[in-house]
C-alpha cells in the first residue's frame, strides 16, 4: 500500500516551493508544470502548497496548472487546507494565491512563508502538518 | 576579482531577430509580461497630497528623509546605467536580454521618481545639500565602489550576485524610512510610490537570481564553492558597511536597531534569491510588526493556524478572480 500524500504542491522552474517541500521531508506530490505532462490525480486528503504569481494583483495569482488541478472535482474534494508561498514585497498581494484558493475551496489558509522559507517556517509547518493530520473526515 | 578564472559563459555570439513565439525559457516571457503590465510612472502617484504631512516633520527628520532618498537615487542610477546593462552580454537567450533592457529603463524611472518627490515636497537648497552630502559620504561611496567593482569585473556570476545584493539588500536601509513614516500615517503617498519600487525590485531580484542559479548549476563543484564564498564574503563586506551607513543616518532619531533587523531580514531574502541559505538567525530578523504591516498590509495578520493562535484566523475576503478558467 502506498502512503497517501499529505501535501500537494506546485513550483515553477525557479523551484523555491520545491526546495521548501524538500526541507520539510514529508510525503508530497507535485502538480506538473510541463504542458505535456499527464495530470496529477489525488485520491486522499491533502494540504495544498501554492506560490503566488500575480505580481501584486489578483489576476494570474494562482498558477494555471493549480487552477486546472483544482478544476478537477475529484481532486478538489480532498483539499483540507492551503499554505501560501510568496514575497512580502508584493504588499497586499503577499501570498494572495493562498487566500484565493482558501476562499474558493472553503478551506483554511494555514500558513504563509516567503521564497523557500526560513528554518523556523520549516519547523512550524512540519510540526503543524504532522499534528493537523489525520484530518477529521 | 581578476584572479578568478570564470568559465566561458554561454554568450550570444551574433544578433538574430528576436522571436517571442519561440522561447528557450518560459520564465523570460512570464517575467517580461509581469514587468510590462506593472509599468508605472511617478506622475501616477498624488505626491502633492503629502505636502501638509511633510511640514509636520522636524528639520532633522526632513534632512534624514532627503538624504535617504538621495542614497536610493544613487543605487537606482547605478542599476540603470551600469548594473542591468552589464548583465546583457551574458544573457542566455535573446529574450533575457530584452528583459534586461526593460529593467534598465525601469531603474531610470525609479531614479527619476525620487526627484519627483523632491520637487513636490522639498526646498531646492535642501536637496542640493543632500546631493552634495551623497557625493562626500564615505559609507555611501564605499557601497557604490563595492558593487561597481563587481559590475566592471570579468566574472558574469559575480555581476549577478552584486546585482541581487544591491536590489534585494542594499535598498532596504533606505526603504525602511518611508515604511516607518507610513506606519505613523505620514508621507503615505510617498510610501505608495516606494511600494511600487519595492514590488519591481522583487521581480528583478527573483529573475536575476534565477538566471544566476541556472549558470551556477552548470559550474564545476570547485567553481561553485568559489562563487559561494565570494558571494557570502561580499555580503559581509556590504553588511559591515551598511551598519555604519545606518548608524550615521538613524542614530539621531533612535531607529538604528530597528533598521538593522530590517537589514537582516532582507539580507536573508537576497541570499534566497540566489538559492543560498539564509545567514541571519530568526532572533535578529524580527522586524517591527508595524513596519511589516506598512510593507505588506495583512502580513502581521496571523496566518499561523498551526501554532494554535489560529483564533485570529480569517479566510480572506472574497477575491474577484478575473481568470475565466476557474470552472467552479
Ligand atoms: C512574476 C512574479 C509575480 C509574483 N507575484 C507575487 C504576488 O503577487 N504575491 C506574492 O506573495 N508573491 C509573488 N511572487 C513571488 C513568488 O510567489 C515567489 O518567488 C515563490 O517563491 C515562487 O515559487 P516557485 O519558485 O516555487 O515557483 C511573484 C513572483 C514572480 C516572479
Ligand atoms: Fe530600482
Ligand atoms: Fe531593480
Amino acid at each position: 500500500m502506498s502512503t497517501a500524500p499529505q501535501l500537494v504542491y506546485f513550483s515553477t522552474r525557479s523551484g523555491n516551493t520545491r526546495r521548501f517541500i524538500e526541507k520539510l521531508d514529508l510525503p508530497a506530490e507535485r502538480i506538473p508544470f510541463e504542458k505535456d505532462a499527464s495530470p496529477l490525480k489525488v485520491e486522499s486528503p491533502y494540504i495544498l502548497v501554492v506560490p503566488s504569481y500575480g505580481g501584486g494583483s489578483v489576476a494570474g495569482a494562482v498558477p494555471k496548472p493549480v487552477i486546472h488541478f483544482l478544476n478537477d472535482e475529484h481532486n478538489r474534494q480532498w483539499i483540507r487546507g492551503v499554505i501560501a508561498a510568496g514575497n512580502t514585497n508584493f504588499g497586499t498581494a503577499y501570498g494572495i494565491a493562498g487566500r484565493i484558493v482558501a476562499e474558493k475551496c472553503r478551506v483554511p489558509l494555514l500558513y504563509r512563508f516567503e521564497l523557500f522559507g526560513t528554518a523556523q517556517d520549516v519547523a512550524n509547518v512540519r510540526q503543524g502538518v504532522t499534528s493537523f493530520w489525520p484530518p477529521h473526515p | 576579482m581578476t584572479d578568478m578564472q570564470a568559465p566561458a559563459a554561454p554568450k550570444l555570439s551574433r544578433i538574430d531577430a528576436i522571436n517571442w513565439n519561440r522561447l528557450q525559457d518560459d520564465k523570460d516571457l512570464e517575467v517580461w509580461n509581469r514587468l510590462t503590465s506593472n509599468f508605472w510612472l511617478p506622475e501616477k502617484v498624488p505626491l502633492s497630497n503629502d505636502i501638509q504631512s511633510w511640514k509636520t516633520l522636524t528639520a532633522e527628520e526632513q534632512q534624514l528623509t532627503i538624504r535617504v532618498f538621495t542614497g536610493l537615487t544613487l543605487l537606482d542610477t547605478i542599476q540603470s546605467s551600469v548594473g542591468a546593462p552589464s548583465l546583457m552580454p551574458d544573457a542566455r537567450t535573446p529574450h533575457e536580454e530584452a528583459v534586461y533592457a526593460n529593467i534598465t529603463f525601469m531603474e531610470a524611472v525609479h531614479a527619476r521618481s525620487y526627484s519627483s518627490i523632491f520637487s513636490t515636497l522639498c526646498a531646492t537648497q535642501d536637496v542640493d545639500d543632500a546631493f552634495r552630502w551623497s557625493e562626500e559620504n564615505p559609507t555611501l561611496q564605499a557601497k557604490s565602489t563595492l558593487i561597481l567593482d563587481r559590475y566592471y569585473s570579468d566574472d558574469p556570476l559575480m555581476r549577478k550576485v552584486a546585482s541581487v545584493f544591491l536590489e534585494s539588500f542594499l535598498f532596504y536601509s533606505g526603504f525602511f524610512l518611508p515604511m516607518y513614516w507610513s506606519s505613523h500615517a505620514k508621507l503615505t503617498n510617498t510610501a505608495d510610490l516606494i511600494r511600487l519600487i519595492i514590488r519591481d525590485e522583487a521581480v528583478h531580484g527573483y529573475y536575476i537570481g534565477y538566471k544566476f542559479q541556472l549558470a551556477y548549476e552548470e559550474a564545476t563543484p570547485e567553481r561553485q564553492a568559489e562563487v559561494k564564498d565570494y558571494a557570502y564574503g561580499l555580503l559581509m563586506e556590504l553588511y559591515d558597511n551598511e551598519v555604519k551607513y545606518t548608524e550615521s543616518l538613524y542614530d539621531g532619531v533612535g531607529l538604528t536597531e530597528d533598521v538593522k533587523k530590517f537589514l537582516h531580514y532582507n539580507a536573508n531574502k537576497a541570499l534566497m534569491n540566489l538559492g543560498f541559505e539564509a545567514l541571519f538567525p530568526d532572533t535578529i530578523t524580527d522586524v517591527d510588526p508595524t513596519i511589516m504591516a506598512a510593507l505588506a498590509p495583512n502580513a502581521d495578520e496571523n496566518h499561523d493556524f498551526f501554532s494554535g493562535s489560529g483564533s485570529s484566523y480569517v479566510i480572506g475576503r472574497a477575491e474577484a478572480t478575473e481568470d475565466d478558467d476557474w470552472a467552479f
